[in-house]
């Protein structure tokens, strides 16, 4: 009875939506209110029965109802509760079914917090979010229902993938997807502009607060991610350019361009067509990101062989999405373009910059990520590509980023005297030059080039926003305001710009010391034995049995002393689930702010001894604490004042958008 | 100059930028991608030897062999035709075993032995890394996760 709840509140959900998408834009066309109107009821509707869906799977994996093909092939009756609402989005159909939940919902708040917004921009903004609702709802029912059903009931599931059964990947994907979704509404927002023609500053105001939330979603979704593929698959590695985490890798980059073009945008009116083109693609990679990888395109050219309709469906979707609105950007852009004059010398000209490289990276992991498929489509052979390729390119291109962004924070708008920037930049300049000096030092370096640019590059971000922060103060100050009075008012999206930058400098710095200071060592070791690495001894104490709830474990025992002193008691394991009977690789962390131990156990071999992986990974946790200063500096530029406050001025267009070329 | 001139010359520069870029980046990539080959094409000696590329097939029930040291594994991968031998060294994969589907990155000897530099696993038990389920032209592929474990 649930699933088939869950599975009519889809096709309700879809009857809404359709209506969402096509009543509401007629109505903003012929001008008839009623029918504009309809579209906030209409978006709340959809979440409703959507909720409502999500919560009837919710159901049948907690009730263990195995009849349910999704349930039995992805979830057990022995799996702790938590994981059985984890495993919802565990695999293809749920995480489906989570994407439209997140749609509607967003669409919801969208209708919720659009007062100040012209009725007809509402309207044709949630037909827009209607009409990607259909896509997706059209998707699930016609090839991923998830609320289908099996029969023969089997006894049991098969169980989710050990590997899912961590709390970091069961809140990793809800992030993601907030992040993909939201960039849906920034989406939204440029293609009514663009229906209605006025891309003016009330526009990119509005559509600035969603998309910070969105891209501080996705960037908390990549840390995780990240963070969990470090200590659950058992190697170590951070990021392994694999097309799972290129596809979330490439809407973060160009929704970080987004973010500031959006910026130039409201404040300057300048990069119009830019910033349309911007969140046209940062949602399109969303959906290349998610489908491709669902669908087992990337991996495999074949997944379009195993289920066609799956494969050309998505071709379709993607087809009218990025065609159509590509299509809509040719029409209407030349006609809305124009603004803000600007020189050489001036924010705007760095903030392009930055912008440029970041679209360049984009451009590049998308090469690296379709690479395989473009030489299986031209018949030139199966091949993969090695993750060496894309650490070139990443380090070919982010330096120049580091660079003007520590130019851009202290570069004036419109126009800027370069021998004022020059005077303001000297003195992070010369802290930088000489980072790069001192820590060139051999003994330090150990001749590795990357160590010094790294680092001056990370002291170049800091002291070029130390310079800015001054400043800034030392204007406030003679104003007669303090620093407190500073972070309560409207200047809480600076800080948020600071410390989001700051983030970019403690990841260069995790980034530079791991890559070339990290040591990894694979050994043979039976009880009692001893071994060395970077200046810890690691005593093997020997291995025993753990019985844990659903799995049997064999539990290594080591201990780490650095000198006579012992620094930690590291117990990695080695489990065998008992419904899939996989075998996962527990690892054991001591973590630190400027090191790591990590010991994971390999294969049982005889006598009681393990072959055993041994990894130093130095500042590795200042890789994701960037990443959270970044998420946090999103956070602090969303509670800025002027969005907590509804804004009168927004449906007033500014003195940018009035200055049209 | 004309704000024209400028914008033109700007536009100049951010192509000829992509281009290098573009040229650099594919010229970079050619080194850099390996090729996929099935154990009969390394026996009917299609397969380079003088570069890196992959191999793909099932292991063989009961080719695995640890050698004394204890890291190092040799095993057979085949395709149901052929066989090859494939040596690693280091700590394989979770999900490594006999009769499962691997794929291998590394080099071929002189002596006919695959040195692997990294042995691809998969996260999902029921996955077949696509190259090997079409060398097979049996297995089916389904939610696929791959990995890549690094010695």
């Amino acid at each position: 009875m649930i699933p088939e709840i869950g599975h009519f509140a889809l096709i309700l959900a879809l009857l809404l939506a359709l209506v969402q998408a096509s009543l509401p834009l007629v109505g903003s066309f012929i001008g008839n209110r009623l029918w504009m109107a309809s579209a906030r009821p209409l978006a709340y509707g959809q979440a409703l029965f959507l909720t409502i869906a999500f919560a009837a799977l919710v159901q049948v994996f907690l009730a263990d109802d195995f009849s349910v093909i999704y349930a039995a092939s992805n979830s057990n009756s022995l799996l702790p509760p938590v994981y059985k609402v984890s495993a919802v989005w565990g695999a293809h159909e749920g995480s489906l079914l989570l994407w439209a939940l997140f749609l509607g919902l967003w669409a919801a708040a969208v209708a919720a917090f659009s007062r100040a917004l012209p009725l007809a921009m509402v309207a044709r903004t949630l037909a827009v979010l209607g009409m990607v609702s259909i896509g997706f709802l059209l998707f699930m029912l016609l090839t991923s229902n998830p609320f289908e059903r099996l029969f023969p009931v089997p006894p049991d599931g098969r169980d989710l993938n050990p590997l899912l059964q961590d709390p970091g990947l069961a809140i990793h994907p809800p992030m993601l997807y907030m992040g993909y979704v939201g960039f849906s509404v920034a989406f939204a927002l440029a293609i009514a502009a663009l229906i209605g023609g006025k891309l003016d500053a009330a526009w990119a105001r509005w559509s600035r607060p969603w998309t910070t939330i969105a891209w501080t979603f996705l960037t908390i979704g990549i840390v995780l991610g990240s963070w969990w593929a470090y200590y659950e698959l058992g190697w170590g590695g951070w990021w392994f350019w694999d097309p799972v985490e290129n596809a979330s890798l490439m809407p973060w980059i160009v929704g970080t361009a987004l973010l500031h073009s959006l910026a130039v945008t409201e404040k300057r009116g300048a990069f119009k067509s830019w910033t349309v083109l911007l969140a046209l693609s940062a949602f399109s990679l969303s959906l290349l990101g998610t489908f491709l990888v669902r669908s087992g395109v990337l991996t495999s050219v074949h997944a379009f062989a195993t289920d066609p309709t799956r494969g050309v469906f998505i071709l379709a979707f993607l087809g009218v999405v990025i065609g159509g609105s590509l299509a809509l950007y040719a029409w209407r852009a030349p006609a809305v373009s124009g603004g803000g004059r600007f020189t050489l010398v001036s924010r705007e000209s760095f903030l392009l910059a930055n912008n440029l490289l970041l679209v360049l990276l984009t451009l590049l992991v998308l090469l690296g990520t379709l690479a395989p498929l473009i030489y299986e489509a031209m018949s030139w052979g199966k091949i993969s590509v090695g993750f060496p390729w894309f650490n070139k390119m990443f380090l070919g291109v982010t330096p120049f980023v580091a660079l003007a962004l520590g130019v851009g924070v202290l570069a004036r708008w419109k126009q800027d005297e370069p021998a004022r920037l020059a005077r303001q930049l000297a003195l992070a300049a010369a802290l930088s030059a000489a980072v790069l000096l001192v820590s060139f030092w051999p003994p330090f370096s150990h001749g590795a080039l990357w160590v010094p640019v790294g680092l001056a590059l990370a002291a170049w971000v800091l002291f070029s926003h130390l310079t800015s922060l001054y400043e800034r103060l030392r204007h406030k100050t003679r104003l007669g305001g303090g620093l407190l009075a500073d972070l309560t008012g409207h200047s809480r999206s600076y800080y948020g710009m600071l410390i989001a930058h700051l983030g970019v400098a403690v990841f260069i710095v995790g980034l530079t010391m791991l890559s070339n200071f990290q040591i990894e060592k694979d050994l043979r070791m039976a009880p009692g034995d001893r071994t060395e690495v970077a200046g810890y001894q690691f005593l093997f104490e020997g291995s025993g049995p753990v019985k844990g709830p659903n799995y049997d474990a064999q539990r290594g025992r080591v201990l780490v002393f650095d000198g006579d002193r012992q620094v930690a008691v590291l117990t990695p394991e080695k489990r065998t689930y008992l419904a899939s009977s996989q075998t996962m690789t527990e690892a054991a962390i001591d973590a630190g702010l400027l090191r790591d131990v990590y010991v994971s156990l390999g294969e049982p071999l005889a006598g009681g001894a393990w072959s055993l992986r041994i990894y130093y990974k130095p500042y590795v946790r200042w890789i994701w604490l960037g990443g959270l200063l970044m998420a946090i500096g999103g956070v602090l530029a969303v509670t800025d004042r002027r969005y907590r406050t509804a804004t009168q001025a927004a449906s007033v267009p500014s003195a940018g958008a009035v200055a049209k070329a | 100059m004309r704000p024209r001139t400028k914008r033109l010359l700007f536009v100049g520069l951010a192509i000829g930028g992509v281009g290098v870029a573009a040229t650099l980046a594919i010229t970079a990539l050619q080194s850099n991608i390996s090729y996929f080959f099935s154990p009969s094409q390394v026996i009917a000696a299609e397969a380079p030897t003088d570069r890196v590329f992959r191999i793909g097939g099932m292991v063989e029930e009961g080719s695995i062999a640890r050698q004394p040291d204890g890291l190092t594994v040799l095993f057979s991968v085949t395709d149901n035709a052929e066989r090859v031998q494939v040596s690693y060294t280091g700590i394989l994969p979770d999900l490594f075993g006999a009769d499962q589907g691997v794929v291998a990155r590394g080099r071929l000897g002189q002596d006919g032995v695959f040195y692997a530099e990294e042995v691809l696993a998969k996260h999902d038990e029921s996955y077949m890394p696509p190259e090997v389920a079409a060398t097979l032209k049996t297995a089916q592929t389904d939610t696929p996760t791959t990995a890549v474990a690094t010695q």
